[in-house]
């Protein structure tokens, strides 16, 4: 009796993980739980967890008959590129994933993007907007996001607007993403015909702006664009303000787009920021939920506001999840396919990924627009203020001065 | 013009606080050969300190001074006891691992409490507006606040028993003994005093710009500079040496880009240390 | 440490071939090569792979620490340059990776050269700091060059991986290139510790003075230390980069790999061979394992420092200064 109970439980034990991974699809991916940037890697991870959570409530994402249920498996970069690549490894050769998501910010997509490549597994991107990623021949990455070059394009059109010779500092981080965004910037600024009084990049770990802001005063300056990642950007902001740089218009990486940076109170005012996506610029998604949906949801569950990592990184799986069902299959070669077809509009924006070999993966179609912290009766909310068409509020300019 | 005499009041200003943080430092590797690798943390922790207290107590920021020196000092003193102690007298590296390792230990524990998220001290004091260029009020005080900090560290090695007596065990422990003082606990003294000073510079530099748990690094590798530019084993080299940093600082940003800061100040230490290891304001030549 | 110096003059007589050590080192580097390789086990390889990287630095440091005494923090700052070297001599010149590797660890040790005679005038810590401050302003200002990309770094296009079979194959490739040097890095090691060189940077770690005044050449023993082993992690660091196409200034110049590596040689028993190997093996183990598992990945800083704390309080000698303690028979088979 014993015996057979035995091989009944052995049998059943061979059998199942095999029943289970038949009905599992695995998306592996980094985060940065610690260092630099983990406010950010978070954020677009609370974003993906809840898209996860959502799809297997309701179910699992169906294919062909049978129901798939979403598992993560997650682990921690460190903020690092040392150690992301053995991690992706590991994600596609231990864990068996079979898709994954790309980590947060530019450095680390590039290396994760090399592995994902060698091993010819798809990743979804919405952590990376550097675009040198994409032109370097690859078949298997899908950014989600407007890459760098969108996102001062707003601020330039809209500074362009009120103050048409505007003299422009760039002051930014020595990082692939803010390098990218500046190098952009100053084309589109030259085009727009700002005069370029300064244009300076720092260490990614300084923490005194004391001097190179007296410089950017020095320069005669009224316009300001740069930062980084959260923390040099909200420190540039705090250090703009207590020195009295009283500019007339500042742009600011990232930062801006989180909550936490009304923290900086009166410092915040006036900042303006590139944003991925905004709560209050409406589309009519073709599938998924509406913006408003999907901010209450997530108010709900972390009873924080989304901002747009977050929701970035629940359209990832949004994306991903649409293109298995239109691919009818979880065969990576399909669904390849059926993302490089897709032409889609969401509560994200409009989503279309560039297919020739030089661009592939890139994102053409989405947006971005600009988000400027205003007051409004007393307290300090962020509202969109370009495109026209999108804006929620007027364009604060000048920012006042104290 | 006007603009690099502004750049370089404020070196001053910021460098004065460098000074405070090396310190610490110059003081327990002057005093028992000990390449303090917690001193980041130790400044962390003032940092960390000033935002428990205001944030939670809602206490005044500056109030929050004597409580953090005498906190960073109960720190010093159990740092000493774990992983110092035994070190003594063994070649510095073994020191500089055990501070390195228990370093790592006490990042780490902050790092699963706290996270790495950015902590920002909102500390509002006038400033001092001269032309187009504001010397932010903070940076005055800080400055200030050091000054005396020096001044009563000075007191204390120069006119006080306990004083001397660290400075009779910095420089020949052996005769120290002889003559009957308890070196031991100087020496735990000692190193409690060097992480207070440290826990307060990272109060100071909490009011002026925020900061993360990571930070530490990024200022314990400017105090090395400094001690480096002022001499070992002397606390006024070691103010001399961080107004020297910010001073270079606020001389080099007017005239070429930021980023090439970093590589002068680097090179520069690695020159200084050459052509004169003991620093230019050395208490003992070795 | 006189017992090492003993040990090394009565063993002196016998011919290499003739020490077992040679071939314990032979037959785990070939294991090392050929474990992964039998399974084609993917993810052991990854793993072994930065055990190698490990153990080049640590054995390569170990010649500065463990025998002449003198700490190099900024050890790094070899593996870094050689990376960009030969990162850009395969994008920019198109050189093939056979010409790029050995060229970028002939210019890192004719960089190190003068570098090393400036900053060996230091003593103790001194030294050490100088270190820090060779690779901090190296990285600052690589980060600033443009021809290598700034702070953005650079990529190397998939197609490179071609001639060498494609991007699975070149994987295996780099691989087994890394435990070759893993290889030379041991009987370098090894070798230095049984010549006359050697037995002068031994001297020079006991008591470098006492050492000059008996005749060695302490100035140029030490540059010629320092010389030799930047060669071997420069190319492990060329092979590293072009493995991850990919090398930025934070990566390349990262000073926790060297402090760790520093750690390796404490916690394997400094002077010894074997110390850093296995040293090196185990730390990436833990650490990987650290990192990856659900209960500690939060607590992987604290897990590393507490081990380390332990090891050189209470076990100085490191992991082979305790096994020799209970087996001193041991050091014949095993330096």
């Amino acid at each position: 009796m014993k015996r057979l109970g035995l091989a009944a439980t052995a049998a059943v034990l061979l059998v199942a993980p095999a029943a289970f991974a038949e009905d599992n699809i695995v998306v592996g991916m980094t985060l940065s739980q610690t260092g630099s940037l983990n406010v950010d890697s978070l954020a677009q991870q609370r974003g993906a967890d809840m898209w996860r959570d959502q799809v297997n409530a309701a179910g699992g994402i169906k294919v062909g008959g049978k129901s798939y249920t979403v598992k993560f498996v997650t682990y921690d970069d460190q903020s690092q590129g040392s150690r992301v690549q053995q991690l992706y490894t590991r994600l596609i050769v231990q864990d068996h994933a079979q898709f994954l998501f790309g980590p947060y910010s530019s450095g680390l997509v590039a290396t994760a993007a090399v592995i994902s490549e060698q091993y010819g597994k798809l990743m979804v991107i919405t952590g990376g907007a550097e675009p040198k990623t994409y032109e370097l021949g690859n078949k298997y990455l899908f950014q989600a996001i407007t890459p760098a070059d969108g996102y001062l394009k707003g601020a330039v059109d809209a500074l362009h607007s009120k103050d048409p010779h505007a003299k422009v500092a760039f002051v930014y981080s020595d990082d692939p993403f803010s390098k990218a965004v500046i190098e952009a910037a100053e084309g589109q600024s030259k085009e727009a015909g700002f005069e370029v009084v300064m244009n300076e990049s720092y260490g990614p770990s300084t923490t005194d702006f004391g001097p190179v802001i007296n410089k950017v005063i020095s320069s005669g300056a009224d316009a300001f664009m740069g930062g980084g990642h959260y923390p040099d950007s909200a420190t540039l902001a705090r250090q703009l303000y207590d020195q009295k740089a009283n500019l007339k218009w500042e742009s600011l990486l990232v930062a801006p787009g989180d909550s936490k940076f009304a923290t900086l109170g009166p410092a915040a005012l006036g900042v303006s920021t590139g944003s991925q996506w905004e709560l209050s610029v409406k589309f009519t998604p073709q599938f998924g939920p509406s913006g408003a949906e999907f901010a209450k949801a997530f108010k709900d569950k972390y009873n924080i506001d989304a901002d747009y990592h977050s929701a970035s990184g629940y359209t990832a799986g949004m994306v991903l999840q649409h293109a298995i069902e239109q691919a009818a299959s979880v065969d990576p070669e399909k669904v390849t396919a059926a993302l490089n077809k897709m032409d889609v509009t969401t509560f994200f924006g409009h989503i279309k990924f560039a297919t020739d070999p030089g661009h592939h993966g890139l994102q053409v179609a989405h947006d971005m627009v600009l988000a400027q912290w205003q007051m409004k009766d007393g307290n300090l909310v962020r509202n969109v203020v370009w495109p026209k068409a999108a804006a929620s509020a007027d364009l604060l300019f000048p920012i006042p001065s104290h | 013009m006007s603009g690099i005499v502004a750049s370089i009041i404020d070196g001053l200003l910021v460098g004065s606080v460098y000074g405070l943080a090396a310190m610490g430092l110059t003081l327990i590797w002057g005093v028992m050969d000990v390449v303090n690798l917690t001193h980041g943390s130790m400044i962390v922790a003032g940092m960390f300190g000033l935002f428990l207290l205001t944030a939670g107590l809602n206490l005044p920021p500056y109030a929050a001074l004597p409580i953090v020196l005498a906190g960073g000092f109960l720190a010093g003193l159990a740092l000493y006891w774990i992983a110092v102690h035994r070190m003594i007298g063994r070649p510095p590296l073994m020191s500089l691992l055990s501070t390195f390792s228990i370093n790592f230990v006490l990042i780490g524990l902050g790092t699963a409490v706290w996270g790495t998220v950015l902590f920002n001290v909102p500390v509002s004091v006038p400033g001092f507006t001269f032309g187009r260029y504001t010397f932010p009020g903070t940076h005055i005080v800080a400055a200030v606040l050091t000054a005396l900090l020096a001044l009563l560290l000075y007191f204390f090695l120069y006119r006080t028993r306990l004083g001397k007596a660290i400075r009779a065990v910095a420089g020949n422990r052996g005769a120290a003994e002889l003559v009957g003082i308890p070196t031991t606990r100087v020496l735990s003294f000692a190193f409690a005093l060097g992480a207070s000073l440290a826990c307060v510079s990272g109060m100071l530099i909490a009011t002026l710009f925020p900061f993360t748990l990571l930070s530490g690094d990024v200022y314990q590798l400017k105090s090395f500079i400094v001690i480096v530019l002022g001499g070992l084993g002397n606390p006024t080299g070691a103010l001399v040496g961080g107004l020297a940093l910010g001073l270079l600082e606020g001389l080099l940003t007017p005239f070429m880009p930021v980023s090439w800061t970093a590589v002068i100040e680097f090179a520069l230490f690695v020159v200084v240390l050459i052509a004169c290891p003991t620093g230019i304001f050395a208490l003992r030549r070795s | 440490m006189t017992d090492l110096a003993s040990t090394h003059v009565a063993q002196r007589r016998d011919s290499v071939l003739r020490r077992p050590f040679f071939w314990v080192i032979g037959v785990a580097v070939i294991v090392f090569a050929l474990a992964p390789w039998i399974g084609n086990d993917v993810e052991l390889r990854e793993s072994f792979m930065l055990a190698t990287i490990y153990v080049i630095l640590a054995s390569n440091l170990n010649v500065m620490i463990g025998y002449a005494g003198y700490i190099n923090f900024g050890s790094i700052v070899f593996f870094g340059l050689g990376g960009y070297i030969c990162v850009y001599l395969m994008a920019v010149p198109q050189w093939p990776l056979a010409a790029a590797a050995p060229a970028a660890g002939v210019i890192v040790s004719a960089l190190a050269l003068p570098f090393g005679l400036g900053i060996l005038r230091l003593r103790g810590a001194y030294f050490a700091l100088a270190t820090i401050g060779v690779n901090e302003a190296v990285q600052a200002f690589v980060t600033n060059f443009k021809p290598w990309g700034g702070a953005s770094g650079m990529y190397l296009s998939t197609a490179l991986f071609k001639p060498l079979g494609g991007p699975m194959q070149a994987l295996w490739t780099i691989y087994f290139l890394l435990v070759a040097i893993m290889g030379l890095s041991l009987y370098l090691s090894w070798g230095i510790k049984i010549s006359k060189f050697g037995l002068g940077l031994l001297a020079i770690g006991q008591n470098e003075d006492a050492a000059s005044v008996m005749g060695v050449p302490t100035p140029l023993y030490k540059a010629m230390a320092y010389c030799a082993t930047a060669f071997l992690p420069a190319m492990a660091g060329g092979l590293y980069f072009f493995k991850g196409a990919f090398i930025q200034p934070s990566d390349a110049f990262d000073l926790t790999f060297s402090t760790e590596a520093i750690a390796i040689v404490m916690l394997g028993g400094q002077g010894t061979i074997a110390g850093p190997a296995i040293g090196a093996f185990f730390y990436e183990q833990l650490r990987g394992w650290l990192l990856t598992s659900e209960t500690f990945s939060n607590f992987q800083l604290v897990a590393a420092g507490a081990l380390l704390l332990v090891i050189v309080l209470f076990l100085p000698g490191g992991l082979m200064g305790w096994l020799y303690q209970r087996w001193p028979r041991l050091s014949r088979w095993i330096e």
